[in-house]
């Protein structure tokens, strides 16, 4: 491990920490303007957090010791979940720790606790949302597991590192099977991540909502951590996309000049990203809640095809 | 530079017709299956003028523009003036347990890859790889045609079945006469303009144009 590659994993990590909340408000504020409200500022989100770590924490009368510490728990699996995923440079130490599918092992460890946790103070809210994150979840993580799939095959390596390297290293092709495996893992990352098709973020008529009904009972600093671990993950989701299917701009081992240039090439493709959210956000419409499995299903079944595409076109 | 990038951009436009068959396995609105058909008619028609480029041979580009002008431009401009006439231009068709039919479609396409991985291996042509996908839209649109209760997107079936035959033709054999293609492409419009009188028919006699109603030899 050289100072280089600790430089850079600390690099991403902080970096993870600091631009998760401005993601979520760059969607907000573009979201707002799309749908001619008056946009909320871009530091929004940060204020938020201020405000709540500043609170007193209230706790329902029965909550266990797992409702307490779910949210450290949750928080660290998607700080974790943003270090592994190659955001400015492939020369990341601690990327052998997991790879593709342990990251998806990750969102999965980081949904049980939630849904623990709602289920824990015993609300009908909470016990709602749980069951309804679960059925999201049971059909959203086969499907993003066979997207990482589609790019393992092109690479040979389920290792996320390398599939960047690979991708965006080697000579310039068109992978066909990638096509479907992005329109697969747009749909999968607006489920996973509460957005519009399937969940609204910011709503809180209580029938319709799903991750806000989960930690409904949450107050202080530990809505805080959840709030900060909800923008991680849109983070971590926007990365690993962007690293898959856009990888141009990360940097290499041992090339510190192109680890200055990873940064700004990195935020301009997540500015896109965002923006691109806010308009597929606002142009479609919540779904039934009983119309997500048909969602999510089509959303596994283009992943599928992606592979067999992969199979019958050869691998580049 | 366009050459070299050939083979590749053919198997992106095949995906794309492949991915819009499964768009209208699952679409239920007729107006939308109807811009998703003349889509994957543009789609075809950019694939017929590069293959065209690529091996230097102007045929694929009277193919070409004869599907840009029958497929993109005439036939959705005729389905949506038939829809406006028959007032289902907003209809939604209720379709029975997508996810299923999606599955079988699933089925289809290893199906159709299965068969065509060997075939394609003798191809010599620059897309022999992409006639798995045009097999695999050819049974798709038929299976479309079985499951759908309603008279228009069974054209479009009908239709988009022309499509993958067409794609299939032009990837393997890099084109096909042009006695043959024109052949083909009045039959398409003549059998086009027959079904739209058909449906006019079926909507005065039943009210509906659900053509369930056709089954029963006489009425009860």
């Amino acid at each position: 491990m050289s100072w280089l590659g600790a430089l850079s994993q600390l690099l991403a990590l902080v970096m993870a920490l600091v631009l998760a909340p401005l993601l979520t408000g760059w969607v907000n504020q573009w979201r707002a303007r799309l749908q001619n409200k008056s946009a909320p500022g871009l530091l929004q989100p940060y204020r938020m957090l201020h405000k709540l770590f500043n609170k007193e924490s209230v706790m329902a009368e029965h909550a266990s010791s797992l409702y307490r510490t779910a949210p450290y728990i949750i928080f660290s699996c998607m700080l974790l979940a943003c270090a592994i995923i190659p955001t400015l440079s492939t020369d990341l130490p601690l990327s052998p720790a997991a790879d593709a599918i342990a990251l998806v092992g990750l969102f999965a460890l980081a949904r049980v606790f939630i849904s623990l946790a709602a289920m824990d103070v015993g609300t009908a809210f909470g016990s709602l949302g749980a069951r309804r994150e679960m059925l999201v979840g049971f059909l959203a993580e086969p499907a993003l597991l066979m997207v990482l799939f589609c790019a393992s095959m092109i690479t040979r390596s389920t290792s996320l590192t390398t599939i960047v390297e690979t991708l965006a290293h080697r000579e310039f092709a068109i992978y066909p099977s990638l096509l479907l495996a992005g329109v697969a893992f747009t749909m999968v990352s607006l489920a996973e991540n509460a957005r519009v098709p399937v969940d609204n973020p910011d709503t809180h008529l209580e029938l319709t909502m799903i991750h806000e009904a989960m930690i409904l009972e949450y107050s202080a600093r530990h809505l805080a951590l959840l709030e900060w671990a909800a923008s991680l993950k849109l983070f971590a989701y926007s990365c690993a996309g962007l690293a898959i299917f856009f990888p141009w701009g990360v940097a290499e081992a041992n090339s510190p000049l192109a680890l200055l240039l990873a940064l700004p090439v990195l935020l301009f493709k997540l500015a896109i990203g965002g923006f691109l959210l806010a308009v597929i956000e606002t142009l479609s419409a919540k779904m039934r809640i009983f119309r997500v499995p048909e969602f999510l299903g089509t959303a596994f079944l283009l992943s599928v095809l992606g592979l067999l595409v992969n199979v019958l076109l050869g691998v580049g | 530079m366009i050459v070299k990038f050939a083979p590749q951009l053919i198997n992106l436009f095949a995906t794309l017709i492949l991915l819009l068959s499964f768009a209208m396995i699952s679409q239920r609105r007729i107006v939308t299956l109807i811009n998703l058909f003349m889509i994957q008619g543009a789609t075809l028609v950019a694939a017929s003028f590069l293959l065209g480029y690529a091996t230097n041979q102007p045929d694929l580009y009277v193919s070409g523009a004869l599907t840009l002008v029958l497929k993109v431009i005439f036939i959705p401009w005729m389905l949506h003036r038939v829809i406006r006439k028959l007032n289902v231009r907003w209809d939604v068709e209720t379709l029975l347990n997508v996810p299923t039919v999606m599955l079988v479609g699933i089925g289809l396409v290893i199906l159709a890859f299965s068969l065509a991985l060997p075939v394609s291996r003798l191809s010599s042509s620059l897309a022999g790889g992409s006639l798995g996908i045009a097999l695999a839209c050819i049974l798709l649109s038929f299976m479309m045609m079985i499951t759908r209760s309603k008279a228009v997107p069974q054209v479009i079936g009908f239709l988009s079945m022309e499509n993958g035959l067409i794609f299939a033709a032009t990837a393997v054999t890099n084109g096909m006469p042009m006695i043959v293609e024109f052949g083909i492409a009045l039959d398409v419009l003549v059998g086009v303009l027959i079904l739209g009188v058909f449906m006019f028919q079926i909507r005065e006699k039943f009210d509906t144009l659900d053509i369930h109603n056709l089954e029963a030899l006489k009425e009860d």
